[in-house]
């Protein structure tokens, strides 16, 4: 049997990619890219640690996390209510004319279940919208852990390939690579 | 902290990770022997019955519900700290936070088997889930005990979430590093992690949603905890300040021995770059503050009792003032708030041997706290006749020993398995620094031991 493949080594796309110790460099590249005319779609950016004031992390920052989890809370919420006021109705005992249903304790459960809710909701959306735990083919360098910070192209045309290496190389990349076909 | 390369941050911080020295293997061999000691001590006593404990009427909550207390109070050092730091967006938190979460999943989950190992019968501890059977029979949810099972496990959650996410980053940094079988097992709880924008941009945002919501959770733990005391009708207990009482003081203990657990971190991983003196001087304020305030929660509590007067209360009260229970409640006084007030206090003093001096303290006399909430309230009841003692026996001590034991443990398995100080946030934080608020970070510097 062959051996699984893991989510790092999933065959590389097509792809060519600058390494660059600075993150102005990496932003000159991206830069340089989009001068170029690369599709936002297909120009990759990986770092080991977040750049937020920089323009080349900026793709992607949409996201509806905070509803998915503010959704999460209330249908958690709403199963916490239902579950301790069934557990009282289901099996009432004698209150001595107090309420069955005892406001401050569903109160309780409710508020813990409803930040259940939200947690849970907020840890599987991450999961699904970071693409975690999905072997993507996408180009990586593990010089990225040692604080480079890659900025390449995807599936390249063959005829714009050196104007790509030009351009990263000038906006001061330390290494140009090419994954898939491109390293050919 | 001077200034570093991400190759330099990387070496110092994944150094640990590597080989075991033999002091290590010996230190793990020691608290692995006590931790066996006490599960065959709890075997003892469910073979045995709840009798080879200490518990005798009228007090059946002994040192397995101080520890309870204890251990959830402890708990409260990493998340909420974390969370509360990282919300205020506190530059300084970065090399605290990690070594402050793992304190919390490690505490709460210690803490969370005592009700267990407390049980007469802890085989039917499930019987507390709320779940369908053939008998139509329900935990009774107005028991604030059920309340604890709610709270505890989604503390737990959050807690352990919190934890794990911003591990993610580091486990790839070490996968790209490792080879053979750790290649394969990193490479698998890495995620697939590549640090593209998008991974980033959801991942700070889960944490900051995770910090939002985790604060409260925290607080209604130890409200909850607190409550299982105070709707009872026992004297000393029946309380409305024990919630905020219960609350300070676990956030107390849990700076407490966050200081310790880093103070140990930096001497024996030899952190002292990263670990610097104005994170304990930070802290040692933090302590400080919950010094005052615990002191004033005291007072406030006694002053109330004792201007009532009324009779069970004021049996409780002079037992602890001047009775049996005064050396140790005095003891309390002295280790949370007679020893580390001067020591945090007096800036000479808060030094990291000052600070730890101080912890160590708090430490000992939040347990103090704990058990003497508990013992002396239940030994006099209101009715003179069912009064009376309690003594731990040997079971109940072991166990203890155990719980401590296990705690260094679990730490010492953690900081060989995983960096104890989070990488991409310490690289993300210098960057930060360096970049924008270069004064911050010449003071950061000077601020190094």
């Amino acid at each position: 049997m062959p051996p699984r493949k893991g989510p790092t080594d999933v065959a590389a796309p097509d792809s060519i990619y600058g390494l660059f110790a600075d993150p102005d460099a990496a932003e000159r590249a991206m830069n340089a890219l989009r001068a170029a005319g690369i599709a936002p779609q297909k120009i990759v950016v990986m770092s080991a640690q977040p750049f937020d004031e920089y323009s080349f992390t900026q793709a992607d920052h949409k996201t509806v996390m905070p509803w998915l989890a503010t959704l999460g809370g209330l249908v958690g919420g709403t199963c916490g209510f239902l579950l301790a006021r069934y557990t009282q109705v289901a099996y009432p005992i004698i209150t001595g004319g107090m309420p069955l249903v005892s406001p401050w304790p569903t109160a309780i459960v409710t508020y813990e279940l409803t930040m259940f809710g939200a947690v849970i909701t907020t840890v599987v959306t991450l999961l699904i919208t970071a693409r975690l735990g999905r072997g993507r083919p996408a180009p990586y360098d593990p010089e990225i852990s040692n604080g480079k910070i890659l900025i390449g192209v995807l599936e390249p045309l063959d005829a714009a390939r050196a104007d790509l290496e030009r351009r990263l190389l000038g906006a001061g990349a330390e290494q140009v690579k090419a994954t898939g076909q491109a390293s050919n | 902290m001077p200034a570093k390369t991400p190759e330099q941050i990387n070496q110092d911080l994944l150094r640990p990770l590597g080989g075991a020295s033999a002091k290590y293997l010996a230190a793990l061999a020691f608290f692995a022997a006590i931790v066996v000691a006490a599960m065959c001590a709890f075997v003892w006593q469910a073979y045995q019955g709840i009798g080879v404990s200490g518990l005798r009427r009228p007090v059946f909550w002994g040192f397995y519900i101080t520890n309870f207390v204890f251990w959830i109070g402890l708990s409260h050092a990493g998340t909420l700290i974390s969370a509360i730091l990282r919300l205020a967006n506190a530059t300084w938190r970065r090399p605290v936070t990690r070594c402050a979460e793992v304190i919390t999943v490690f505490a709460l989950s210690i803490g969370a088997t005592f009700p267990v190992i407390h049980l007469g019968r802890p085989w039917l501890a499930f019987w507390l889930i709320p779940y369908p059977t053939e008998r139509g029979l329900w935990p009774n949810i107005r028991s604030p005990l059920l309340w604890d099972f709610f709270a505890i496990n989604t503390y737990l959650l959050g807690s352990v979430t919190f934890l794990l996410l911003p591990i993610i980053p580091d486990m790839a940094l070490i996968r790209d590093r490792a080879t053979g079988l750790r290649k394969k097992i990193y490479s698998v709880v890495a995620l697939g992690w590549r640090g593209t924008p998008k991974q980033w941009h959801r991942l700070e945002s889960a944490m900051q949603i995770m910090a939002v919501a985790v604060i409260p959770v925290a607080v209604s733990v130890h409200s909850i905890v607190s409550w299982d005391f105070a709707m009872a009708p026992v004297p000393m207990w029946h309380s409305t300040i024990f919630a905020p009482y219960f609350v300070a003081g676990a956030i107390f203990s849990g700076i407490a021995a966050l200081i310790i657990a880093m103070a140990l971190l930096r001497k024996f991983l030899h952190l002292e770059e990263y670990l610097l003196r104005v994170h304990f001087e930070n802290l040692g304020k933090l302590l400080l503050v919950m010094s005052l305030l615990w002191f004033y929660f005291v007072f406030a509590e006694r002053l109330t009792a004792w201007y009532g007067n009324e009779p069970s209360e004021m049996t409780v009260f002079w037992v602890t003032q001047t009775g049996s229970f005064s050396p140790l409640f005095w003891l309390m006084v002295v280790c949370n708030f007679v020893v580390p007030f001067p020591i945090l206090a007096i800036k000479k003093f808060r030094t990291i041997t000052g600070t730890v001096i101080a912890s160590i303290g708090v430490v000992i006399g939040m347990w103090l706290e704990r058990f003497l909430i508990i013992v002396p309230s239940l030994s006099h009841k209101y009715l003179p006749y069912s009064w009376g003692t309690y003594r731990p026996t040997w079971v109940e001590i072991t166990i203890t020993a155990g719980t401590f034991a296990g705690m260094a443990l679990l730490y010492m398995l953690f900081a060989k398995t995983v960096p104890i100080i989070s990488i991409w946030e310490l690289k993300a934080g210098q960057h930060t620094l360096t970049v924008h608020e270069p004064s911050l970070a010449h003071a950061a510097e000077e601020g190094a031991d």
